[in-house]
């Protein structure tokens, strides 16, 4: 059993919640080993949250519709809460046309809706130089 | 599916090169996405109306597929929910020509009839076709590794869809849809 390929994906790990996103480009090839190293990255950073970034994504066909369920599902497995963020107005009509509701699948407006929905707040002030108080 | 339909790919069976409006035939490169064939009418909606052949053997080809008609909905002048409508429905039977038929072929067809615009698919594969299409278009049949919303979701996406499929004999789906409605 070979590891899966790197899927140039980058996975980031803030605190306890992982942040990445998927490409226009994925091909399925590379969204199936996506789906393993996410999975692997749940155990080994003990992650309570995953964040998915889907603003890139021009479409989702029934293909991708399945994968992002089978990822939240799988997840929620390992202890996980999934988020999907930044669905595209044109591709939520589509998909709905299409008959895919993503069943399952929790989704936001945006990645920092998201990120707040997992726990994670702006900060009341940016930081700044010390001793410099703001107005 | 309904006798007497217009099925366009039936008289290109055979005749993968060359196929123009009118009975005239002309041969001309249509497309910067180097098509497998390409040709042009020679109606009088030549500059318009042409179409471009695609082939869907591999993974890389479903994307450069939904390139081709992503830019050929952009250039029938679809709005960004058509757009979005027409290449995931072209993703969705291309796909289907992929996995299920062992691969196939993809046109791209710009239709531009008395001043309307549209843009026509069709999908061929040799695969061992469908027996059972009204089956095959209801939602969540699958024998495949998607959802079961392929066929019936691509109809649901486009105004106009036809299959014609045997056993053994292979499938072609031609869809239309219109930039007007």
């Amino acid at each position: 059993m070979t590891p899966p390929r790197p899927t140039g994906v980058p996975i980031l790990r803030l605190g306890d919640v992982l942040v990445t996103g998927l490409l226009n480009e994925l091909d399925d090839t590379s969204a199936l080993a996506f789906t393993a190293e996410l999975t692997e990255r749940i155990v080994s950073d003990g992650a309570r949250g995953v964040l998915i970034d889907i603003s890139r994504l021009e479409i989702i066909d029934s293909f991708v519709a399945r994968t992002l369920t089978e990822l939240t599902t799988m997840a929620r497995l390992l202890g996980a809460r999934v988020i999907v963020a930044g669905m595209r107005p044109a591709v939520a009509i589509t998909l709905v046309e299409l008959g895919l509701r993503l069943t399952g699948v929790e989704t936001a407006l945006n990645a920092e809706q998201g990120l707040t929905a997992l726990g994670w707040q702006r900060m009341p002030h940016p930081p700044g130089p010390p001793g410099k108080a703001r107005p | 599916m309904m006798p007497g339909d217009a099925l366009t790919a039936g008289a290109q069976v055979g005749r993968p090169g060359v196929r123009a409006r009118g009975g005239a035939e002309a041969a001309a490169p249509s497309s910067a996405h180097a098509p497998v064939y390409g040709e042009a009418g020679a109606g009088p909606d030549a500059d318009a109306e042409r179409s471009s052949r695609y082939e869907v053997r591999c993974e890389e080809d479903l994307l450069t597929v939904r390139h081709a008609v992503r830019e050929a909905t952009v250039r029938a002048g679809f709005g960004i929910v058509d757009q979005t409508r027409v290449v995931t429905a072209a993703s969705e039977l291309a796909r289907n020509a992929y996995v299920h038929g062992g691969g196939g072929t993809l046109e791209v067809r710009l239709l531009a009839p008395g001043g309307r615009r549209g843009l026509r698919l069709t999908v061929r594969d040799e695969g061992p076709g469908i027996p059972d299409v009204e089956t095959a278009l209801q939602d969540g049949f699958t024998t495949g590794s998607g959802l079961g919303h392929g066929l019936g979701g691509a109809r649901r996406l486009m105004h106009d869809f036809q299959v014609r499929t045997a056993p053994g004999r292979g499938t072609t789906v031609v869809v239309t849809r219109w930039n007007d409605r």
